[in-house]
């Protein structure tokens, strides 16, 4: 059994659908995170995808796909989309693309809805 | 002045999808002996697992067939970085280096490949003769020791 190279954690929380990918974004792994998410937001129909990419310690110009796919899924099921806290990396190839123009990026300090924030 | 070669790696991968992480790492573990910064370390690992993507994605069409690499570094803090394939071939090499150019339609691949491996290297030398092979060399100078 080969290994994955990502995983994804996510929550629904007051209408938001809230992923964390967690490891590194290639190619070998561009599908399955692809599938995961759609079947994520499909099932939860939020209003707002909230993609957490705090945790990636590497990307591709495939996880640039990854992203732009998630955004025309949000965009078929009527929710808004975002990025959050993209790693110096991973922001670097973001800005590269110019998809910084057509997602929109959110830096926190915290989690939202943790003990921190209130 | 003219630069040595001082050691040299030759690494032969089939081209699976999981081979890009497996690349990737032997080429920034071979390089790492110069001391690179972490920055340049990770510029180097993002260009080679877009060169080895290009083989399994475009020159075989995930189909089977061998990805070659070969990694020198010089005396001059240059790390020269070769990836080949005996793949489809590139009909027009210049047009492929084009952002956002790609001849996926499903939306998920950027066409941004080249682009980064511009970025994030100091030289891109890409060379396909169609039906026979695709030789992408990628070089680096790293910035100097800091004693």
């Amino acid at each position: 059994m080969i290994r994955k190279n990502a995983r994804i954690i996510s929550e629904v929380k007051d209408d938001t659908l809230l992923a964390a990918i967690v490891g590194e974004i290639d190619h070998h792994g561009a599908f399955a995170l692809r599938d995961e998410l759609d079947d994520a937001m499909i099932s939860a129909r939020p209003k707002l995808v909230e993609l957490d990419l705090s945790n990636v310690d590497f990307m591709d110009s495939s996880g640039l796909g990854v992203i732009m796919g998630r955004k025309s899924t949000a965009d078929r099921i009527g929710a808004a989309f975002k990025l959050i806290n993209p790693t110096t990396r991973v922001a670097r190839i973001i800005e590269l693309a110019g998809l910084g123009k057509v997602v929109t990026i959110e830096y926190r300090t915290t989690r939202k809805g943790t003990e921190d924030e209130k | 002045m003219k630069s040595n070669c001082i050691n040299k790696m030759s690494l032969t991968l089939p081209a699976l999808s999981v081979n890009e992480g497996v690349g990737r790492a032997m080429v920034s573990a071979f390089c790492a002996q110069l001391n690179p910064t972490i920055e340049e370390i990770a510029d180097i690992k993002c260009a080679v697992s877009e060169a080895i993507t290009n083989c399994i994605v475009h020159a075989y069409r995930e189909k089977q067939g061998e990805i070659y690499i070969t990694v020198k570094i010089f005396d001059c803090r240059t790390v020269k970085i070769e990836i080949k394939d005996k793949g489809c071939g590139i009909e027009d090499t210049e047009l492929v280096k084009t952002p956002l150019y790609t001849t996926d339609s499903s939306g998920e691949r950027s066409g941004m490949g080249f682009s980064v491996m511009e970025s994030f290297m100091d030289k891109l030398t890409l060379k396909s003769v169609p039906g026979k092979y695709t030789k992408v060399t990628l070089a680096k100078k790293l910035s100097p020791l800091e004693l």
